[in-house]
C-alpha cells in the first residue's frame, strides 16, 4: 500500500495526522474515510456530527465523561511491569492493561462515552453491534448506567462461540438480537444495526463499536478511546522516563490500536499493529485486512478491505471473534499507507501459544484477540533484544473459554503436592 | 437524446397515457443465471423503465427479500461483467431503458469509466446507489455524465426541503422518492402520510419523480400514482419470480392491464 502516495505526499499526510488535522471536515483521512450511507441516515449522521461538535469536547461533557472512567470503568487502569516475560524474551516488557477496565477490555472507554452523549442528544433507545460480544457487554452496562434501552445485533456465530457474553448482556438488561444473515459475524451485525437505524433514525443512537463506519465514528471512537495512549505514555514516562522503543497492539476494526497508538505518532517509537492471521494467507482463511487487502468501501467508509476481483466482500476467518471482520479503521489505512504503523499478522495457533504463555508468566489470562499482539511482540524481541516494549492488554480472556476448552491447557504438575 | 433523457422520457409517456409509470425492480440472475435474459425481456414488456439490481455482499438498505436474492446470486457467480455480457446478448431486444442499482463498492472496483463505456452499449442509462450520498459522488456523475448517463438522487420522508432541492437539482432521469423510514421489503404498507410527502417532492422536481419501498399490489400503485409519476416495484416482484409464477401476469394485474 505505501505505494499509494510518494514519499513526499505521505510525509504531508502524515505531518498533518501530528497535528490533529484528521479527518478534515469531510472525515478523511487523506483518501481514506469518507460517509457512504443511505440517504435516510444522512440526517441522523448530520445531527451527531452537530452533536458530537457541540459536546464531545466541552467542559461538562468531558467532566462527566472523565468522572465515569474514574469511578465506574476505574481508570487509569495500571501498567504492569511483566518481570517473567520480559526475562524470557530478552526486553523490557510492560502490559497496558485495559483488561482491568470494567466489563473485562478497552470497549468501554467508547461505550460509556457514547452513552453519555446519546443521552445529551436525547435518544430513546441505544443500539449497537457486536463480534467478540465486549462491546455488546460494555453497552449494556453503560446504557444501564445511563438509564437508556438497549439492543445489541450479534451474528449467530459468534452467539454460539461467545456464549458467556450473550448471558451477561442480558443480565445487564440489554435485548440480544441474532444476526442470521450474511456471513453470521460482526460484519452483518453492522449490516443488521444499521438496516434498523434505517428504521428509526430520529429514536435510535447507535453505539458503534470500533474505529470503523462511515464519519464521524472513526473520530469519535477515536476520541474516546485515546485516553488509553495518553495513560500509556505518561505512565511510561513516569515508571521508566522514557517512551518504549516499540508498541503492540492487536487490530480487528482498530480501536484499541488506534486509542493506544494515536497519542504516540509525533514520537520516535516503532508502532506495530497486528492482525488475524487466522490459519493461512489464502483469501477466507484469515482477517489479516491491511496486509492482504486493497482499497474499498464497506459498510460507510473508504477503507482498506477483503474483497474480490468484483468488489463483493470475502468473509474471514480468525479463532477471535474480535478480529473477524473484512474492513479495517480508515485511519489506520492512512497510517499504514504514509508508513507510521507497520501492520503484520499473528497466526491462529501463535495466538493460542501466545495466551499459554502469559498465563504461565505473568498470571493473566489474555483475550485471544490480544494474544495475537503478544505472539507478534515475542517475534520482534527476538531481533531487537535489550529494548523496551509496550503491549496493549485489551481485554481479558473469561469470554473465550468455550473456544479454548477445544484446546485443552497443558497439565503441568507442581512439585511437592 | 442523452441516455438519461430516455428514462424520463418512458416515464413521461407513460403519464401521457393517463397512467403512472411502472418500474419493475429484479435481482439480475435471481433465482437462476440461465433464465436471466428470458425474465428481463418479460418484466421489460411490462414495465416502463426496468431497475437491474446488481447482487452485492453487503446490501445494508436492503430488506429479508433482496438480501436473499442477492447472496443467492453471487453464489452462483452473478458479477457485474457478467451482467453487462448477458445484457450485449439481448440489447436489440430490449427498448425499455434500464437503470443498474448497485452499492458502490462493486462499480467501484469496476472501474467509473469503463462502467459509463459498458453502460453505453447494452443500454442502461442510469444508476441508482443506495449507498452514495450526493457528497460522495462527484467522481462517479462525472464519469456518468461524460457519457450521457445519469446518476439517480434518492430522497426519503427524512430529508429535509433545503437537501430535497439540491438532491432534485442532482437528479437524472427521475427522483427516487423513497416512501417509508425503513429498508426495502416492509410489510407495513404505505405511511398514511405519504400523499403529503409525494406531492411536496412532486411539486419540487422538475424530474418526474417515482415512488419505490413497500409498492405490493395495485392499490398501492393506484395510490402512489395518483401523486408521482411512477411506482416502483421491488421486493414484491422478486418474491413473485421465487415462487415460479409469472412476473408479466403480476406486472399487468398491478398496472389494470390484467
Amino acid at each position: 500500500m505505501s505505494s499509494m502516495f510518494d514519499a513526499q505526499e505521505a510525509q504531508s499526510l502524515l505531518a498533518a495526522a501530528v497535528r490533529g488535522e484528521m479527518p478534515d471536515e469531510r472525515g478523511r483521512f487523506g483518501p481514506f474515510g469518507g460517509r457512504y450511507i443511505p440517504e435516510t441516515l444522512v440526517p441522523a449522521f448530520e445531527r451527531l456530527e452537530e452533536g458530537i461538535r457541540e459536546h464531545l469536547h466541552a467542559e461538562d461533557f468531558q467532566a462527566e465523561y472523565k468522572k465515569q472512567l474514574r469511578e465506574w470503568v476505574g481508570r487509569p487502569t495500571a501498567m504492569t511491569y511483566a518481570a517473567q516475560l520480559s526475562e524470557r524474551w530478552g526486553v523490557d516488557v510492560w502490559l497496558k492493561r485495559e483488561d482491568l477496565a470494567h466489563t473485562g477490555a478497552h470497549k468501554i472507554n467508547n461505550a460509556i462515552g457514547q452513552a453519555l452523549l446519546a443521552k445529551r442528544l436525547g435518544a430513546k433507545r441505544v443500539i449497537a453491534e457486536t463480534g467478540a460480544g465486549q462491546h455488546g457487554v460494555a453497552s449494556a452496562a453503560a446504557c444501564a448506567r445511563v438509564g437508556l434501552p438497549c439492543s445489541v445485533y450479534m451474528g449467530a456465530v459468534d452467539i454460539v462461540r461467545q456464549a458467556p457474553n450473550v448471558d451477561r448482556m442480558r443480565r445487564l438488561g440489554a435485548e440480544v438480537v441474532s444476526v442470521e444473515s450474511g456471513d453470521k459475524t460482526l460484519r452483518a451485525a453492522i449490516d443488521e444495526a444499521l438496516r434498523v437505524w434505517v428504521s428509526d433514525p430520529d429514536g435510535i443512537y447507535y453505539i458503534l463499536g470500533s474505529a470503523v463506519g462511515a464519519h464521524p465514528y472513526p473520530y469519535l471512537v477515536r476520541e474516546l478511546q485515546k485516553v488509553i495512549g495518553e495513560e500509556s505514555r505518561e505512565q511510561m514516562l513516569e515508571r521508566t522516563g522514557k517512551l518504549p522503543d516499540a508498541v503492540f497492539a492487536c487490530v480487528g476494526g482498530g480501536s484499541n490500536a488506534i486509542g493506544l497508538f494515536y497519542p504516540f505518532i509525533g514520537d520516535d517509537v516503532e508502532l506495530i499493529g497486528v492482525e488475524a492471521g487466522g490459519t493461512g494467507s489464502g483469501l477466507g482463511q484469515n482477517a489479516a485486512t491491511l496486509a492482504t487487502g486493497t482499497p474499498g468501501v464497506l459498510q460507510g467508509t473508504y477503507t482498506i478491505i477483503l474483497q474480490d476481483n468484483d468488489g463483493q466482500v470475502q468473509e474471514t476467518h480468525s479463532i477471535s471473534a474480535g478480529l473477524d471482520y473484512s474492513g479495517v479503521g480508515p485511519e489506520h489505512a492512512l497510517l499504514q499507507a504514509t508508513g507510521r504503523v507497520k501492520y503484520i499478522s499473528a497466526q491462529d495457533d501463535e495466538a493460542l501459544d501466545a495466551l499459554e504463555e502469559l498465563c504461565e508468566t505473568e498470571g493473566i489470562l489474555t483475550a485471544l484477540e490480544t494474544s495475537h499482539a503478544f505472539a507478534a511482540a515475542r517475534d520482534w524481541a527476538k531481533e531487537n533484544p535489550g529494548k523496551t516494549i509496550l503491549i496493549g492488554n485489551s481485554g481479558r480472556g473469561d469470554k473465550d473459554m468455550p473456544t479454548l476448552t477445544k484446546y485443552p491447557a497443558k497439565v503441568r504438575t507442581v512439585a511437592g503436592g | 437524446m442523452e441516455a438519461h433523457e430516455k428514462i424520463t422520457a418512458a416515464i413521461n409517456s407513460a403519464n401521457d397515457e393517463g397512467r403512472p409509470a411502472l418500474v419493475p425492480f429484479i435481482t439480475a440472475g435471481y433465482p437462476e443465471p440461465t433464465s436471466f435474459t428470458e425474465t428481463l425481456k418479460e418484466v421489460a414488456s411490462a414495465g416502463d423503465v426496468v431497475e437491474l439490481g446488481i447482487p452485492f455482499s453487503d446490501p445494508m438498505a436492503d430488506g429479508m427479500t433482496i438480501q436473499r436474492s442477492s447472496f443467492e446470486a453471487l453464489k452462483k457467480g452473478v458479477s457485474l461483467k457478467w451482467i453487462f455480457d448477458e445484457l450485449d446478448k439481448v440489447k436489440d431486444e430490449v427498448d425499455t431503458p434500464l437503470v443498474m442499482m448497485s452499492y458502490l463498492n462493486p462499480l467501484l472496483q469496476f472501474g467509473y469509466d469503463e462502467l459509463a463505456e459498458r453502460a453505453v452499449e447494452t443500454g442502461v442509462c442510469g444508476f441508482i446507489v443506495p449507498d452514495l450520498p450526493y457528497e460522495e459522488s462527484e467522481d462517479i456523475r462525472r464519469a456518468l455524465e461524460a457519457r450521457g448517463l445519469g446518476l439517480v438522487q434518492l430522497v426519503t420522508p427524512a430529508t429535509p426541503d433545503e437537501r430535497l432541492d439540491t438532491l432534485s437539482d442532482a437528479s437524472r432521469g427521475f427522483l427516487y422518492a423513497v416512501t417509508i423510514t425503513g429498508i426495502t421489503g416492509g410489510d407495513t404498507g404505505l405511511p398514511d402520510d405519504v400523499t403529503d410527502y409525494l406531492d411536496k417532492v412532486s411539486e419540487k422536481s422538475a424530474l418526474p419523480v417515482c415512488a419505490g419501498f413497500g409498492i405490493r399490489e395495485r392499490n398501492d400503485v393506484d395510490n402512489v400514482g395518483k401523486h408521482a409519476a411512477g411506482a416502483i416495484v421491488g421486493s414484491a416482484l422478486v418474491e413473485v419470480i421465487e415462487r415460479g409464477e409469472s412476473a408479466s401476469g403480476f406486472l399487468n394485474e398491478l398496472s389494470g392491464k390484467a
